[in-house]
């Protein structure tokens, strides 16, 4: 009992960043029907921002958690909008799935130029500890992440819903023309998501980094797992991202322990196939109808 | 008459360029620079790079400067063999790499054919049971230090029962292989046999796992960066261990990745940097100051590997002649009073298997301690 409640923990740890990642997909393809498959180099490229603010600059850990935070929101989020999928937007979805598939080999061999290919440690926000609960210990690290991971989703959720700001965003989503027609700013919606999405898979770096250790490859299973908890959950619905990431995760580490290790990557595609067969809006999601 | 000039200045200049490069000693590193071997290659690249400067400032081998190629096998056997392949295409006197026991499988027939001598680093135990009569090691193979590994859980951690957690390629299989056969012979228990996958970063159900086996002592035999990821995980989770390995779970490398997840880590290291022998310490510093970073054993095999190939060139060939180097090296000895920079005396055998002493350590506040050096099995 005791190992299948760490497991959970475990699992629910990682599923939870991949909620994180799989929700800056549905965000963008909601208000602006943008498929990122660089959303992965994403992720890994903010850890090291962090590295070479720590080891170029000579800063703190947090004050260089600070500073590549604003740098990811600069680059991954306002430069990738106006650099790359405004102007490819307009020629439709599948010239920007390339230019970002293109992004995402140009970020992994940037960084393997700049930083190397080996992998490079990453300090831990807290100590490796854990905690007995009820006989059972549990990985402070993992009950972090896990803590960290439901506040960042519950301050979205609270801004999305609670602000006049987060509203518009949902107006835009729902429907950009009667939302411009109501005098919503929905360039400037749209912006606010790519910087959303910006925030959301650097707090997944700073979270996952300590423990895969950063590399410029970190991103290649990172955004796989990601899109397919996306799809899992539904990709028009941040809800359905959050349960097809926690999902996904706890799925992987049973299946790790109890199934086979060589498999575990096996796993989540083979959740993808059913669910697409049997449920092709996702678990959340709702079918999207199209217009002639 | 300005065409004449042109002309022959044109071939003038052709024959000195080519003058200089049939002059070049033609060597080749064919390593894993990129992928999730990169730790490995690249330590092995580094110290062969410091080793082809220091012989060339020195005057070459026999006179002829050493022209190195780098060929990156990105740890994929299939790259690898291609890469393998351009190399030979260079006509390199010796060939140094890979280091990945699967990479160097996948490339031996290659070498094999082509009869070029090759300096390995894969340490995976039928690699020399092939016979290739051209491949050398530069470090033990597992059936030479998992008997001291096993001898070390038996008499110093006094373990009844080992937990066992390896990495499915071509190196873990090999060593776990030959591990759990050492074990039995000395009636120490597997309670647990946990495969994992090279470049894996997630090990929180395989350290479940190793929980629940409740074992004397937790054996990690992987790669640099996935012992650091074991390490880090199984501390974040309170496994308390002891932990013991082998050069890989003891690297620098490891230790750096892993930070103080390291500590406590015990077992046997074919080669360090920590080695207590002052012409390793005097190589650990030159490459500190030549790379910025601390070398680990792969370091030292590349750098030990080059120099290797300069003393039989010229103090037993006096020639670039492949077979002859082949031949010199099956039961050779180099000791540090004929050749310095070998820095351990060093045989290696009538198949390339190399003999050296080890040593037992334990990390400790993130250095490696030495605890026992172990001498030669020759001796």
């Amino acid at each position: 009992m005791a190992d299948i409640l760490q497991l959970l923990v475990a699992g629910l740890a990682t599923g939870a960043i991949y909620a994180l990642v799989a929700i800056g997909f549905t965000l963008l393809w909601q208000t602006s029907q943008t498929i990122n498959f660089a959303q992965g180099e994403f992720v890994m490229l903010p850890a090291f921002f962090v590295l070479i603010g720590m080891s170029y600059f000579g800063m703190a850990f947090w004050p260089a958690v600070a500073v590549a935070a604003v740098v990811s929101m600069i680059v991954l989020g306002y430069l990738f909008k106006r650099l790359m999928v405004d102007p490819m937007l307009r020629h439709g979805v599948l010239p920007l799935v390339i230019a970002t598939i293109g992004l995402a080999i140009f970020f992994k061999e940037a960084v393997r130029e700049f930083y190397g290919a080996d992998a490079q440690p990453f300090p831990p926000l807290v100590a490796a500890a854990d905690i007995s609960v009820l006989g059972v210990a549990f990985a402070l690290q993992s009950l972090a992440v896990l803590a960290i991971s439901i506040a960042a989703v519950v301050a979205l959720q609270l801004f999305l819903s609670r602000t006049r700001t987060g509203r518009c965003m949902q107006a835009t989503a729902q429907n950009p023309t009667v939302a411009r027609l109501l005098g919503i700013p929905v360039e400037r919606m749209i912006l606010y998501t790519f910087l959303i999405n910006a925030a959301l898979v650097t707090i997944a770096s700073i979270l996952i980094t300590p423990i895969y250790l950063a590399k410029f490859t970190n991103g290649e299973w990172l955004g796989l797992y990601a899109f397919i908890a996306a799809i899992v959950g539904g990709f028009n619905q941040i809800r359905g991202a959050i349960v097809g990431g926690l999902l996904l995760g706890v799925i992987d580490n049973f299946a790790a322990a109890y199934l086979s290790s060589q498999y575990r990557m096996a796993i989540p595609l083979l959740i993808l196939i059913v669910v697409i067969l049997f449920r092709p809006q996702g678990l959340l999601g709702r079918i999207e109808e199209r217009t002639v | 008459m300005r065409r004449w000039d042109f002309a022959l200045a044109a071939s003038a200049l052709t024959l000195i360029s080519g003058a200089a490069v049939a002059a070049d000693v033609k060597l080749a590193y064919v390593g894993e620079i990129s992928g999730s071997g990169a730790v490995s290659g690249g330590n092995f690249r580094d110290g062969v790079i410091l080793a082809v400067e220091e012989i060339n400032a020195a005057g070459g081998v026999l006179k002829d400067k050493i022209a190195l190629s780098q060929l990156d096998t990105q740890t994929n056997p299939g790259v690898a063999r291609s890469q393998m392949q351009k190399a030979i295409d260079g006509d390199p006197y010796v060939i140094l790499g890979p280091i990945f026991s699967g990479n160097v499988k996948a490339t031996m027939p290659l070498l094999q054919q082509a009869e070029i001598p090759h300096l390995i680093g894969g340490e995976a135990g039928e690699l020399t049971t092939l016979g290739d009569r051209y491949l050398f090691r530069t470090s033990f193979g597992q059936q030479i230090g998992m008997p001291k590994i096993a001898n070390y859980i038996r008499d110093e951690l006094k373990a009844k029962t080992i937990a066992l957690i390896w990495v499915n390629n071509d190196f873990g299989k090999g060593g776990r292989d030959n591990l759990i056969k050492q074990l039995a012979e000395r009636n120490i228990k597997l309670v647990a046999d946990i495969s994992t996958e090279s470049g894996q970063v997630d090990f929180a159900a395989d350290v479940v796992k190793l929980k629940a086996a409740n074992a004397d002592a937790v054996f990690v035999y992987s790669n640099e960066e996935e012992c650091a990821r074991i390490m880090r995980e199984a501390r974040k989770q309170g496994l308390k261990g002891p932990f013991v390995g082998d050069t890989t779970l003891l690297s620098q490398k490891t230790i750096e990745l892993a930070g103080d997840a390291a500590n406590g880590v015990q077992g046997h290291v074919g080669l360090t940097a920590d080695a207590p022998i002052p012409a390793v310490a005097e190589f650990t510093a030159k490459f500190q100051k030549r790379f910025n970073y601390k070398p680990d054993h792969n370091g030292i095999k590349g750098y030990t590997g080059i120099y290797a190939v300069r003393y039989v060139t010229e103090k037993k060939l006096g020639k670039l002649d492949r077979k002859a180097f082949a031949q010199a090296m099956h039961g050779l000895t180099i000791a540090p009073t004929d050749e310095p920079s070998i820095l351990i005396e060093t045989t290696w055998n009538d198949v390339g298997e190399i003999d050296r002493i080890s040593f037992l350590a334990e990390v400790v506040n993130g250095q490696q301690k030495i605890t026992k050096i172990l001498p030669k099995l020759g001796k």
